[in-house]
């Protein structure tokens, strides 16, 4: 692997990760439990979707094999998507949905704010760009979490009942491969294990505020490093994607 | 921010008075989304900055400017679009302030409130001038904009929220 193919996996993993978690969260369009949250959850996806975009664009450019940005999104099976598993996880009720961008977006924050250093200039504008949205989005679904956690007893009961099912995904948001090592050497990626102690002081504080805790000694799945993703991946991709494969080039 | 010969201010000129799709009061030189003109390989091109990344805004201002020129018979045009530096409402002019204040929305604070820690945003309400306001949603009709409510007039108001 050389340096602008493990540049091409490390912006599709970037990419993928708002992809995903974007087009999920526009599944609640029109299903918010009320209109502001509606408003909220539709805002957060239309920005990761705009990070995504940015990300997709550069990947075809570093690529440099003609395909664009949407053939990129639309077109890869799949075994092609780099995305962690925890952003594929279906929506479940509120709490769940909000657990899920929680840990996302408490990660982001951490993730893209160290992004910003990167050498890769293109990267580190997007970064610094994409920081300032998740920033605002990351007050808004801590300060949900401590609704919810401390909020009725079905309320706390529902978030902890959430948080026990998707803690399992959380290992893997820190998993470095080869690509991470390669472009770590360039100046380029980020060091996991940094975000990492930022992300988990960050986490337990505000789920400690919350009054929930995570499983202990829990087992961590992971695969999307290899292009190995859970059931519900497959779902969102067939919805995605129907579209352009049912009628190719189609145009608005 | 810009430095321009002549050619290029009276593009620049012409440009800067095209509107905000969502929020026409303002231009998008107002704004800061326009950051500058310059004539290279025999084309003029032009460097704009989308608020937030999928501002979907950012179409609709391309073809006008592309249109604008036309009428000036100006066809050799390239616009482009950058991230860095990345936008902030500081760039809102005074006068763009006040416009906004005029048509209903409360101007942002200084970008220095987009902290993780800050406290929620302040504002004072566009139409009564009260302190007393409250936050309704966080997130708006567009992705500039929170709503807010005046606690002493009881009118609903978009805020430009700092960014």
């Amino acid at each position: 692997m050389n340096k602008q193919e493990a540049l091409f996996k490390y912006t599709l993993r970037l990419a993928d990760n708002s992809l995903i978690l974007s087009q999920r969260l526009s599944e609640w369009t029109g299903h918010g439990p009320f209109l502001e949250e509606d408003l909220a959850l539709t805002n957060i996806s239309l920005d990761l979707l705009g990070q995504s975009r940015s990300f997709l664009e550069y990947a075809a450019k570093v690529e440099d094999k003609g395909r664009t940005e949407d053939d990129l999104a639309f077109l890869r099976g799949e075994r092609e998507f780099y995305n962690t598993l925890l952003v594929e996880q279906t929506n479940g009720d509120y709490s769940k949905t909000i657990a899920r961008q929680f840990f996302i977006d408490a990660f982001d924050y951490y993730f893209y704010s160290e992004l910003t250093k990167s050498k890769d200039e293109t990267l580190a504008g997007i970064a610094a760009k994409s920081v300032k949205e998740i920033t605002y989005h990351l007050r808004h679904t801590a300060s949900w979490m401590v609704r919810f956690g401390d909020g009725t007893e079905e309320s706390h009961e529902r978030l902890q009942n959430a948080i026990n099912d998707l803690w399992r995904f959380t290992g893997e948001l820190f998993e470095m491969t080869a690509v991470d090592e390669l472009l770590i050497k360039e100046g380029i990626a980020v060091d996991l294990n940094a975000v990492k102690s930022k992300w988990e002081k960050h986490v337990s504080e505000v789920l400690a505020t919350s009054k929930v805790s995570v499983p202990e000694n829990a087992y961590m799945q992971r695969g999307s490093r290899d292009g190995k993703h859970t059931e519900n991946l497959g779902y969102i991709l067939a919805e995605m994607q129907y579209l352009p494969r049912a009628i190719p080039g189609a145009k608005w | 921010m810009v430095t321009l010969n002549q050619q290029t201010e009276q593009v620049y000129n012409w440009i800067s008075d095209i509107p905000d799709p969502e929020i026409p009061v303002i231009t998008i030189k107002d704004l800061g989304m326009l950051r500058n003109v310059k004539f290279e390989n025999g084309n003029y091109v032009v460097t704009i900055t989308p608020t937030y990344t999928a501002c979907p805004a950012m179409k609709m201002i391309e073809d006008q400017i592309i249109e604008v020129l036309g009428t000036h018979n100006i066809h050799n045009v390239k616009v482009d679009l950058t991230y860095t530096p990345a936008w902030t409402s500081d760039w809102l002019s005074t006068e763009a302030k006040v416009k906004l204040k005029k048509y209903g929305i409360a101007p942002p604070s200084h970008s220095s409130c987009t902290k993780l820690f800050s406290a929620e945003e302040r504002t004072v309400c566009p139409r009564c001038n009260s302190n007393h306001t409250s936050l309704i949603s966080r997130f708006g009709s567009t992705a500039c904009k929170a709503l807010y409510k005046c606690d002493d007039c009881k009118e609903v108001f978009d805020l430009f929220k700092c960014h």
